[in-house]
């Protein structure tokens, strides 16, 4: 039975879709701004705590510079896998209903 | 002692190598055979524009990073690392991080909604006309500042690398880069992009390991060699960020301006669906986050193996700390590879704005606003033509004009208007179901207004350029206010102008978003 874009649009599952979309995007986002400025705001505010050396002269804040920009990816990645395996398939079951 | 040692280093440096000249050519002629196997699969406006939506998620991944890998970053990060340390570092992680935010909130709306450019986008349920007008302002003007940036860096790199006369240099990268665009359209422009992404990653990375390879693979050796010669501090956030408001607006514009840059924006339609869209996105983040990851090396290891007074002694703002490098670790030959990679760079960036530029101008403007949307494809891609040598034209001429000056508030300037002026109403319009067209058109003026009429203003322009005792506005970075004021704009102007054409149309527009269907 195929349903008209009204019926589609006001079907729970649509709008389950669409809400869960947004609710993995926030998420994430939110993640990023912690992480990022996390960061910036340390180095704006607390500057010695990211000049402790953590090897002979190595500052922490060498490795957590490069961290902020591994997690970046790994979020992307995250995302990535979500909606290559859940929202995708959501999407092909939706689109055969039209 | 050690200067002394420093000072005796000799360096070609600023005079044309055989060497250079030899990569030099063959880049070019690569890209120009390129160009001419593109320009014959170059005959629609979708051939011309998106380059027939065949580009796949990988292609497209290198050619996003070579879109916003420019000489200026990949030259500049190095030389800031070089001679402030740490600091250099703070600016590489930024750089990246705008990145999963374009994938967690536009990347696949935009490819679902838009045809050529973003305006596509934000007009798609709006009026055609007032939306067109407004976001080609937005967009030109983000494509301006920012080809100005470029074209006025890359005619002092060329200078400094071969020696060759500062508008001569323009004229160079006018030509050869309106030849890309021109023939070749979007297929040439996104090969050019791939081939200097991989020959620019290629050579940082052979910079890297030649620079670990002087301290036993060991980078907390280097750090220790940094510390020894400069001092532990250059190892530790100096000034570039003090202010806690002053970190988070530039965060802010970094972030979000990269999801307002029309000629990254434009690249997501070169693919064929959002799942490639994202597949891309992904690519590019990794590719674009090890770049950065590995450029403060590279840095690091100039200020110890070069030297600081070397560096400044051939550039003050320390731009020539990797191509110095490069010839110390490597020889002439190495030398004259990188300086021929960052002349691809700069020739690759150009074109891609130049495309953007062109596409705003003859998509948005002469198509849509012009001719009401009726124009024959003969019509079309004769007029993308035009506009790419209007645009190209007017790249050179402004590169000439602003020589000399100083250009560096010109990027800061086109990332605070990208995510004031265009990035808010994008948002809105995928979004926001009662966005109007009176709505977006203010979002994007007042974002325009505020975020170029605040810079002017800051100390940035006001006092550094225009000379001025005193700053009116001491913020230097205004997207904290110019980004939340073109929200705020966008939605009190909707809450008072009700569209019920657009919320109408908003069903086929939420079913194109999400579920792709009839995305073109």
């Amino acid at each position: 039975m195929a349903k008209s874009a009204e019926e589609m649009l006001s079907s729970r599952e649509f709008r389950s879709l669409v809400s869960k979309r947004w609710t993995v995007s926030i998420i994430l986002t939110a993640l990023l701004f912690v992480v990022y400025y996390g960061y910036i705001l340390l180095v704006a505010v607390d500057k010695p705590f990211l000049a402790q050396k953590v090897g002979e002269s190595t500052t922490l804040g060498i490795p957590l510079g490069v961290l902020v920009i591994v997690l970046s990816w790994v979020l992307t990645v995250i995302y990535v896998i979500w909606a290559n395996t859940s929202y995708d398939s959501e999407v092909k079951r939706l689109k055969e209903q039209l | 002692m050690q200067a002394a040692a420093e000072q005796a280093i000799k360096t070609t440096v600023g005079t044309p190598t055989v060497e250079a000249i030899i990569f030099f050519f063959f880049i070019v002629a690569l890209t120009l055979a390129i160009t001419y196997w593109a320009a014959k699969r170059t005959r629609t406006t979708k051939e011309f524009y998106a380059a027939g939506r065949s580009v796949s998620g990988l292609q497209n991944g290198f050619a996003l990073s070579g879109d916003y890998m420019s000489a200026a970053s990949f030259l500049g990060i190095a030389g800031l690392t070089s001679l402030k340390g740490y600091d250099g570092m703070i600016y590489a992680v930024g750089w990246l991080v705008g990145w999963p935010a374009l994938m967690f909130l536009i990347a696949e709306p935009l490819r679902n909604l838009g045809k050529y450019t973003f305006a596509d986008v934000v007009a798609f349920r709006l009026k055609q006309r007032p939306v067109r007008i407004a976001s080609a302002i937005g967009g030109v003007i983000t494509l301006l500042t920012y080809t100005i940036a470029q074209m006025v860096g890359s005619g002092s790199l060329i200078k400094l690398m071969f020696g060759i006369p500062y508008e001569l240099a323009e004229i160079i990268v006018g030509a050869v880069m309106l030849a890309y665009v021109l023939f070749g359209g979007m297929i040439a422009t996104t090969w050019v992009q791939i081939i200097k992404a991989v020959l620019l990653l290629f050579g940082v990375t052979l910079l890297t390991i030649l620079v670990l390879a002087q301290f036993g693979f060991s980078p907390g050796e280097l750090y220790s060699a940094v510390a020894a010669k400069y001092g532990q501090t250059a190892l530790e956030p100096g000034s570039l960020v003090t202010s806690p408001i002053e970190a988070v607006s530039l965060g802010l514009a970094l972030m979000f301006g990269l999801l307002g840059l029309p000629h990254i924006l434009m690249r997501f339609y070169t693919v064929p669906d959002a799942k490639a869209a994202r597949k891309s996105v992904l690519y590019a983040t990794g590719f674009i986050g090890y770049f950065y990851c590995i450029i403060p090396i590279v840095g690091f290891g100039a200020s110890v193996l070069v030297g600081r007074s070397v560096i400044t002694g051939i550039d003050a703002g320390g731009n020539m700390a990797a191509p110095l490098l490069a010839e110390l670790l490597g020889g002439t030959p190495f030398l004259g590879f990188i300086a021929a990679v960052a002349f691809a760079t700069i020739l690759a960036v150009v074109a891609g704005l130049t495309l953007a530029g062109a596409s705003a101008l003859s998509h948005d403007i002469y198509v849509n606003v012009v001719k009401h949307g009726e124009a024959s494809e003969k019509e079309q891609v004769k007029v993308a033509k035009i506009a790419t040598v209007i645009f190209g034209t007017c790249a050179v001429l402004l590169g000439i004009l602003f020589k000399g000056q100083n250009v560096a508030y010109m990027v800061g300037l086109t990332f605070a208007i990208a995510c004031s002026a265009n990035f808010p109403a994008l948002l809105l319009s995928i979004v926001w179901k009662k966005f109007t067209t009176q709505g977006a058109v203010w979002s994007i003026l007042v974002g325009t207004a505020v975020s170029a009429g605040m810079i002017i203003l800051s100390p940035t322009v006001w006092v550094d350029v225009l000379k001025n005792p005193q700053p009116i506005i001491g913020l230097r970075n205004p997207a904290i206010i110019s980004m939340t004021l073109a929200f705020v704009a966008g939605w009190l102007v909707s809450l008072a102008t009700q569209e019920k054409e657009a919320e109408a149309k908003f069903i086929d527009q939420k079913l194109r978003t999400y579920l792709g269907v009839g995305a073109e």
